[in-house]
């Protein structure tokens, strides 16, 4: 670690840097995701990472937080999720226990009382601005909270702060590396995107992700590794329901070994694309326009 | 960077940020100064660290991407001149490049899929074959240090991407390529149609890669002679979201689906949230608590979260004639993202005759299988196979008439091109009137409107009509159409 020219804490040194520590902890990163990874850091802005499934965003902060040995917060938004679940929430029923229990108090005192620490759950963007640990914050798929949430995260992510009327503002004492993700389910507010750089992720290129590949399962001869991503390529060409992502290439390279298959003939093809395409529709039209009957 | 103006780096960006907006990338204030900041920690050496850093900068959606690069590759170059690599052209006796021996060469890097040095060949070939009207001035005066084998020629007037690939013909070398991949034999599978449809693919793949990379570099050498504006404003394709539905020629339409996807499930999410969130009567226990605070602690007022709505129905009539080709196949998309998220949406398409399709679209379902399945559909050409509005409203009012009651919203899709026939405004009319919200997308320019056989300013007079040319357009509209 290492600060910059105002004396704020970095987290990596240059570009280069990037590249090598995260691939230290299995992440191989393209320029685009150093040099944003890079970016984010110096710039102390949160990282908005769009793409499809299984490009590996989550995985990204995962290695991100492990390369530089912070700790990982992770807020997965759903449909719904509101306030209570991604700030903070009081402990109502601790709460009522304790208003029962305090017949004859004076309520002045209760209800200070109540309002206290010991009354509060804290939910992950709270739990990362308290944290004195180098921290990593994550908000995964932002795109499936309701858009009321954006507010909130355009309110947090700002300065790192938050106010609970009960207790008052609380600061983070360091900004968190903070990324979020999105499968651009829709588009997020031009508020939120301002905040953040903005990285598109799409599938690597050939290159790399022979690399993932080998790094991941080792055990794969690399003439079939290649062979694999050849064919993912081609798939990924054919206008899918949906293309297949790094995660199905890794799941078509463990199946092979797993079935013990040293070479990828049609039939094997035939036997394990199952792996790689989740759609019987997709299936259909890759084995017709793919030759494969 | 090598082509820095005098200027220095901020004036250079901030022309950068004005082509971005000249290409309908719009680039605020705050998105400048981060460019900014982003140029002062990165090593300006480092193109493409350069490249990517600006780009989380300035851009916030992933379909103006295509634009950015090539602005980026015009504003930010790779050198000057030649600017050639290792990879150089072979030349015959006679001085002139021996195209035989360059396709030789070609097709080898096409079957290795070696990028770099393909991307050096592309750099060579034009400096060697795109060269237009040898002339004889001066005229770049931008230019300065090519390291192109000057000697006999001199400075040349523009640059062909038409003509360096015509003399190349890169496409022709398909059988060739796939014959060298047959003949490596890569484990065995050289025979399969299987094999041979997955390498044919990537070779094309490759081929078209290849193409491109001589266009940007045309475009390069280009804006060396003509001024980068100049070739920013032939040379710079058209943003996906930008480009206009009915004439999307074949490269831009894989954009446009890409674009037009999240779109429909944008819409089809808001929607479900919408609809969801109504059924959450539940308790606030928070605001209970809260509240409660002025009883005592004694939790009085129950406070209810927001009441819910009635359920909405959607129905949608889609024109798919020829005329709007382009169009309805992006209907299709929007249509099968709400299909999928609501049970209570009916699904009509016409021509001069009108049927229910809402069946086709099933989960997963092929959209140009569906569609082909849709002009199959008995009923849907009644008459001429040209679209007559009125026939087809007429037809879906008789047919259906509970089809579109008070809680529905109605969607029509079209270019309300009539061919003069009657657009029986009246049933129309009774249609909407019953609808709880009609709306009308139109893929034409508005002022194209109410020109020739269109009865669009008729229609637009009983119920609104949007103008819907572009994925961003239709994103506007889908933002203001909400709430259902
Ligand atoms: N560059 C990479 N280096 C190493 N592993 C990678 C890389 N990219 C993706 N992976 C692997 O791909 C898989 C999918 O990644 P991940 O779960 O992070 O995807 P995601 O983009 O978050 O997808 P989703 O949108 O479905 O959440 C993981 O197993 C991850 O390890
Ligand atoms: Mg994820």
């Amino acid at each position: 670690m290492d600060t910059d020219s105002s004396g704020r804490t970095t987290l990596f040194d240059s570009v280069d840097d990037v590249v090598t520590r995260l691939a230290d902890v299995g992440y191989l990163a393209s320029t685009a995701v150093a040099t944003t990874v890079f970016l984010a850091d110096r710039l102390g802005k949160p990282l908005l990472v769009e793409g499809p499934a299984g490009v590996g965003k989550t995985e990204l902060a995962r290695a991100v937080a492990e390369a530089t040995s912070a700790g990982l917060v992770r807020l997965q938004c759903y449909e719904g999720i509101d306030e209570a679940r991604a700030l903070y929430e009081w402990n109502h029923a601790k709460q009522l226990l304790r208003i029962q229990a305090s017949q004859g108090e004076e309520w002045d005192a209760t209800r200070d009382d109540v309002f206290s620490e010991e009354f509060l759950l804290t939910r992950p963007l709270l739990t990362a601005i308290r944290r004195t640990e180098p921290t990593v914050l994550l908000v995964d798929e932002t795109d499936k909270a309701d858009v009321e949430v954006e507010g909130l995260l355009l309110e947090v992510l700002g300065d790192f702060q938050v106010t609970v009327p009960e207790l008052g503002t609380i600061t983070a004492s360091q900004r968190p590396f903070t990324l979020l993700t999105s499968n651009a389910t829709r588009e997020l507010s031009e508020a939120l995107k301002r905040r953040c750089l903005f990285l598109h992720l799409d599938f690597p290129d050939a290159e790399l992700e022979r690399r993932i590949v080998a790094s991941r399962v080792p055990q794969l001869p690399e003439a079939l590794a290649e062979q694999l991503v050849r064919i993912i390529g081609v798939l990924r060409g054919l206008d899918l329901r949906k293309a297949p992502s790094v995660s199905e290439t890794i799941d078509w390279a463990r199946t092979l070994v797993a079935l013990g298959l040293d070479t990828l003939d049609d039939d094997a093809v035939r036997a394990s694309l199952g792996v790689v395409l989740k759609h019987r529709s997709d299936m259909v039209k890759a084995s017709s326009e793919l030759r494969l009957n | 960077m090598a082509d820095t103006p005098a200027r220095g780096l901020p004036a250079h960006l901030v022309d950068f940020v004005q082509a971005l907006r000249r290409h309908h990338v719009d680039v605020g204030p705050g998105e400048t100064v981060d460019a900014a900041a982003v140029m002062a920690e990165l090593d300006l050496l480092r193109r493409e660290q350069l490249r990517e850093g600006l780009a989380a900068a300035l851009l916030r959606r992933s379909g103006q991407r295509q634009t950015f690069d090539a602005l980026f590759d015009l504003w930010f170059p790779l050198g000057q001149g030649a600017a050639l690599g290792e990879v150089a052209l072979p030349y015959a006796e006679d001085g002139s490049v021996d195209v035989d021996a360059l396709r030789d060469l070609l097709a080898q890097l096409l079957a290795d899929g070696d990028t770099a040095a393909l991307t050096e060949l592309a750099r060579a070939v034009v400096d060697g074959l795109g060269a237009i009207s040898v002339g004889n001035g001066n005229g770049s005066g931008a230019g300065g240090s090519g390291t192109g084998k000057d000697g006999a020629a001199g400075t040349p007037s523009g640059f062909s991407s038409y003509q360096a690939l015509n003399s190349v013909r890169p496409e022709t070398l398909l059988a060739r390529v796939l014959a060298d991949l047959r003949s490596r034999g890569e484990g065995g599978e050289a025979e399969s149609p299987f094999a041979e449809e997955v390498a044919r693919r990537q070779t094309r793949a490759r081929i078209a890669e290849f193409r491109r990379m001589v266009q940007s570099e045309t475009a390069r050498r280009g804006s060396e002679i003509r001024g980068r504006e100049a070739a920013a404003r032939t040379g710079v394709r058209r943003q996906a979201e930008q480009t206009d539905f009915l004439s999307a020629g074949a490269d831009t339409l894989a954009d446009l689906r890409r674009r037009v996807a999240p779109l429909g499930r944008h819409l089809a999410t808001r929607l479900a949230a919408r609809r969801r969130r109504a059924h959450r009567g539940a308790i606030d226990m928070r605001r209970t608590l809260r509240r409660s605070m002025s009883t005592g602690g004694v939790p009085v007022n129950l406070v209810h979260r927001r009441p819910r709505p009635g359920r909405p129905e959607l129905v949608l009539l889609c024109d798919v004639s020829g005329s709007v080709a382009g169009f309805s196949h992006f209907t299709m998309m929007l249509v099968q993202a709400l299909r999928e998220q609501f049970s209570r949406i009916r699904i009509f398409c016409f021509v001069d005759g009108c049927v229910e399709v809402t069946d086709l679209f099933t989960p997963g379902a092929d959209l140009g299988d569906v569609l082909t399945e849709v002009h199959s559909r008995p009923g849907l050409v009644a008459w001429s196979g040209h679209s007559d509005y009125g026939r087809a409203f007429d037809r879906f009012a008789e047919r259906w008439p509970d089809a579109v009651t008070d809680r529905t919203s109605l969607l029509v899709l079209g270019d309300a091109r009539t061919n003069h026939q009657d657009p029986a405004l009246g049933v129309l009319s009774g249609v909407v009137a019953r609808a709880r919200h009609a709306h009308w997308l139109n893929p034409e320019p508005e002022k194209q409107w109410g020109t020739g056989d269109s009865a669009a300013r008729e229609y637009g007079r009983i119920m609104p009509m949007h103008e819907c040319r572009t994925a961003a357009q239709l994103a506007g509209v889908v933002g203001g159409l909400l709430p259902v």
